[in-house]
């Protein structure tokens, strides 16, 4: 071992500042990727059709809500004749990152607290390997449907480079509300039960079932749900155009999404530093 | 002088015991008013609390390549200071300053997923303990070979022996190669076998390559084996740092707080017979006492009170291992006892028990019936042996008496 080499020291005082943190956690992403691949691959471990799962799940989502909002409901595609089973499945792809981030965090630091009380490491790694489990869930249904698309007929357009961009803005609202969902299921385990129930109630404020530029009363409403303008947005780019966006729904979700997120790296990093005591 | 490796300044850490029924769920916390939500999901203070120092204005210096052990009682507030030296948990107040990487080794296995195969999980725990994929990939055979379970490397580890599972883990963390090594009492677990090897590896990391290590144990003679210098906590105060043999004496000479262990509350029924009001372990010359030394004489004081008159009273005392092996049970001949306050005295001053921590457990009987009985205090025996000149942990058996041996030819 070369001596000569200076050693790497460290400070340990309370309240300790941010700057070393986030080096931390860049430090420490090997174990982001480990902690991700372990829950991957535990998860479909003796379930009989193992990954197939990613994608039942999904499926039988678009067949309901297709069955609830097409049928019953009788809410209208659009002029264009998009089959109403196109239009779930763009809705429910960010929907579904969303879902799986947001509970996947909620019980994460609890389900680790045996990592938590006997190793450090920047505690935000636990939530961030929930949601990169979230996105590798999502990009086998964006697969499939990439693949569904061109056989329905409808061929991928310019409109799906500016995918990336929704992808993000679904990534962001989804870690945010992951970590305020972690941070009090830590504190609270009431959580646990409440994080589903949130998840019920945002299937039907979320537009993933239904379009909203013909829902012209409940368009700005809806709109403040960050969620609606990354729907839309996917929409917009995987059925080239077909469906409109509106700014405002944007706004709301640039706007949202940056205070949720803000608001949850706060009060995660505020609370992490008391979860080896109270887990 | 060179850079300490480790050096800790006014360290405290404090915990608020929280009163009145738990308020683990949100309901609980409703019931105290929007006001106190508020404050409580600010993580700010506002309840009824007693605040708790497990550890108090606590300062030591560790020299690079030093083996330094950390002794002290149950609730001593050694694992918060490793907990704090890890970074699991923040201090709050003092300064800490540590030079070099830091492994910390608090459990065997962190980490380690059951439905995992043995291959997976070394990659896992290895990250999971600090370790680079690189670095891991460059240990894996070593890590392997010590472990001793090749053939099982694609079986998940759910499958695995208790032992197997536990040579796994030690070998991932033996191929640490941090400068800096915190280990708590990681070789309570496995058989003797085991623990030997993980004491010699720990004795390698330590002399052959100039690493600091920091070891808590409660195994006093590890300790003697392994540091050079020892600290001693008491109620969250350093209460001494210096040679690891003055650290052990003054933790045996009772310098330490003799922590009773706490009796049950007696039942009615008991309070209406008779039941045990204390019990301790003291030398035989009538000093309290932490810590016997083997082969020193030592005596438990065993007190009773009846509230009335008790006939064919007895009283027993078993000796058990820390592992649940009974070694001895004794019984105080047939008494009848007047109402009020008794006491007993057992002493043993003819058998040598190894170093070990061992159960003391009392038992009350009534004309054959028994009344009471539970674990009433812990004996500790710690030191050399002076009738085997090189006494370890384990291999000479429990009892360490000679017996008369005589050879003659037939």
């Amino acid at each position: 071992m070369p001596t000569q080499k200076p050693l790497p020291s460290l400070v340990i005082t309370p309240a300790q500042g941010t700057s070393r943190y986030w080096l931390d956690l860049w430090r420490y992403r090997e174990l982001l990727g480990f902690l991700a691949w372990r829950d991957l691959k535990v998860r479909y471990k003796q379930a009989v059709l193992g990954v197939a799962w990613a994608i039942l799940q999904p499926a039988v989502q678009v067949v309901l809500l297709t069955f609830v909002f097409g049928k019953l409901a009788q809410m209208p595609a659009g002029d264009e004749q998009l089959p109403y089973p196109l239009l779930v499945l763009a809705g429910l792809l960010p929907w579904q990152l969303f879902s799986n981030a947001f509970s996947g965090a909620g019980g994460s630091l609890v389900g680790n607290s045996h990592l938590i009380s006997k190793v450090y490491f920047p505690r935000l790694i636990v939530p961030l390997s929930s949601l990169a489990v979230a996105v590798v869930d999502f990009l086998i249904l964006l697969v499939l449907t990439l693949l569904i698309l061109p056989i329905a007929g409808y061929w991928p357009t310019w409109h799906l480079v500016l995918l990336p961009l929704f992808l993000l803005a679904a990534l962001l609202i989804a870690f945010g509300a992951g970590l305020w969902i972690t941070a009090l299921t830590v504190r609270f385990r009431d959580f646990r039960f409440i994080s589903p129930f949130i998840l019920q109630v945002g299937l039907f404020v979320t537009p993933v079932g239904y379009r909203t530029d013909n829902l012209p009363t409940w368009r700005e409403l809806l709109a403040l749900n960050p969620l609606t303008g990354v729907i839309d947005g996917f929409r917009w780019c995987l059925l080239g155009g077909k469906v409109e966006f509106q700014a405002t729904a944007l706004i709301s979700t640039v706007v949202v999404s940056g205070i949720l997120l803000g608001t949850g790296l706060w009060l995660f990093r505020r609370t992490e530093r008391s979860f080896a005591d109270i887990i | 002088m060179s850079q300490p490796a480790i050096e800790v300044t006014g360290l405290g850490k404090r915990y608020r015991i929280e009163h009145a029924a738990r308020r683990e769920t949100l309901r609980d916390a409703l019931q105290h008013g929007a006001r106190r939500i508020w404050r409580r999901l600010r993580w700010g203070t506002g309840f009824t609390h007693e605040e708790f120092w497990a550890l108090r204005e606590v300062d030591f210096r560790v020299e690079p390549g030093e083996v330094l052990g950390i002794i002290g009682r149950n609730g001593a507030g050694k694992s918060t200071l490793l907990k704090i030296l890890s970074r699991i948990t923040e201090p709050t107040t003092g300064r800490i300053a540590v030079t070099g990487r830091v492994a910390s080794l608090l459990e065997v296995g962190t980490g380690f997923h059951p439905e995992l195969t043995g291959r997976e999980n070394i990659f896992l725990n290895g990250a999971i303990l600090g370790m680079s994929r690189a670095e891991i990939r460059s240990k894996f055979a070593e890590i392997v070979a010590f472990a001793e379970v090749e053939r099982f490397l694609d079986t998940p580890v759910k499958r695995y022996s208790s032992g197997m599972y536990v040579r796994l883990a030690f070998a991932v963390a033996a191929h640490l190669e941090p400068e800096i090594l915190i280990v708590d009492e990681v070789l309570a677990v496995g058989d003797a076998e085991f623990q030997k090897k993980c004491i010699g590896k720990m004795q390698d990391v330590a002399r052959g390559n100039g690493r600091t290590v920091l070891f808590v144990s409660h195994n006093l003679p590890v300790i003697r084996q392994l540091c050079t210098r020892t600290l001693l906590l008491d109620k969250g105060r350093l209460l001494l740092s210096g040679p690891t043999a003055q650290a052990l004496a003054a933790y045996a000479h009772g310098q330490v707080a003799n922590e009773a262990v706490r009796l049950p509350p007696p039942t009615d029924e008991q309070r209406s017979r008779v039941f045990v009001s204390a019990c301790w372990v003291e030398h035989a010359h009538g000093a309290g006492l932490a810590c016997a030394r083997v082969g020193e004489p030592w005596r438990v004081r065993l007190r009773v009170t009846a509230a009335r008159p008790i006939r064919d009273f007895v009283a027993g005392l078993g000796v058990v291992t820390s592992e649940g092996l009974g070694l001895q049970t004794v019984w105080s001949p047939a008494t009848d006892l007047a109402p009020g306050e008794h006491e007993l005295i057992y002493l043993q001053d003819s058998v040598a028990l190894a170093a070990d921590s061992y159960k003391l457990v009392v038992g009350l009987s009534e004309q054959g019936r028994s009344i009471q009985q539970f674990e009433a205090a812990r004996l500790e025996i710690t030191g050399e042996n002076p009738l085997i000149p090189c006494a370890a942990a384990s291999g000479y058996g429990l009892v360490l008496n000679s017996m008369q041996v005589s050879v003659r030819r037939l």
